[in-house]
């Protein structure tokens, strides 16, 4: 079966306060990082009739589209 | 009337609601599990705290997609008070009940301790008995609760009288170093556009009683009853 990758991301602009704390420790330990925002990565093992839905799936589930926005990969990047 | 409490799998509050409701208020509770598909019987319905389903995906995400779901949907559009406190909070907005999103809390630390928040709309069966700017101290528990949504939807709900709760001081005085996890607008509570569905982060249910250190949360317990009381008429069936 397929598997998709989504990748969950906050909106550009909302504060990511885990981010905020991944820089300060990357700057820490010395490295002049100038950004860091954190994620989630979901691979879903997705029937072919159900790919369509992937979309619909991240809307009302798996991102909140207030605060995020979602990729989807396809199959064959995937492997 | 029956107050019913949901217990959600991870839920850690709901048997604090049922004791208040029971032994504080002396009201009937029905414990209305997540996998139950009725509501039939409840008259006012409170989504407890706590972790449902480990905080999975995003506080409140998953216990939106529960079996149970559907009937509170029909319970809150048939105009049934509904309660969400923290979590449940949390729940509500991601089941699109109220507006917005609690986002991790400013400090990134759990926030566990008292706080004051300022009555200010009181057109809620949970407020409806309380005045404008009654200044409530009740706890907050929590490491989400940062309520934030665009800024359209805040004009929106400040404009329409839907912002419940605001964090202030000791005096109700609303200053930034009263606003325990970076919420827009100090909002510690929200209602639905009919006022009958409210969220909020703190926790009335831990300052119901002199004991724990306020019994401020009660008033909101308190008010729903009578305001379920002057709804319904003395003569119908529903007297128990």
């Amino acid at each position: 079966m397929p598997t998709v990758r989504v990748t969950v991301m906050l909106k550009p602009g909302v504060l990511d306060a885990p981010g905020q704390a991944i820089l300060a420790g990357l700057r820490a330990l010395g490295y002049p990082v100038e950004g860091a925002r954190v994620g989630k990565v979901v691979e879903l093992a997705v029937p072919e009739a159900l790919r369509a839905r992937v979309d619909e799936m991240c809307e009302r589930f798996l991102a909140n589209p207030l605060i995020e926005t979602w990729t989807v990969e396809e199959p064959e990047a995937v492997r | 009337m029956t107050w019913g409490v949901v217990v959600f799998p991870g839920a850690n509050c709901d048997r604090d609601c049922v004791h208040v409701l029971r032994a504080v208020l002396g009201a009937d509770v029905a414990e209305v599990w997540h996998a139950d598909r009725s509501l039939d019987g409840i008259d006012a319905l409170v989504l407890p705290g706590g972790f449902s389903y480990g905080d999975y995906l995003r506080s409140g995400a998953v216990a939106a997609t529960a079996a149970v779901m559907p009937a509170v949907r029909a319970f809150a559009a048939s105009g049934g008070p509904v309660l969400g406190i923290c979590n449940g909070f949390q729940i509500l907005t991601e089941a699109r009940l109220l507006p917005g999103v609690l986002m991790r809390n400013r400090s990134l630390r759990f926030q566990c301790h008292p706080v004051w928040v300022r009555v200010e709309s009181t057109a809620t069966p949970f407020t409806a008995g309380l005045r404008l700017g009654d200044v409530l101290e009740m706890p907050i528990a929590h490491g989400e609760g940062a309520y934030l949504a665009p800024p359209e939807t805040l004009d929106a709900l400040e404009a329409a009288g839907r912002v419940v709760f605001r964090y202030c001081d000791a005096r109700g005085r609303v200053v930034a170093s009263a606003n325990p996890n970076g919420s827009a607008a100090a909002i510690a509570g929200v209602a639905n556009a009919a006022g009958t569905v409210v969220g909020l982060m703190p926790h009335p249910e831990r300052a119901s009683e002199a004991l724990l250190g306020s019994a401020d949360g009660r008033r909101l317990f308190e008010s729903a009853a009578a305001w379920l009381a002057a709804r319904r008429p003395a003569t119908s069936g529903a007297a128990r």
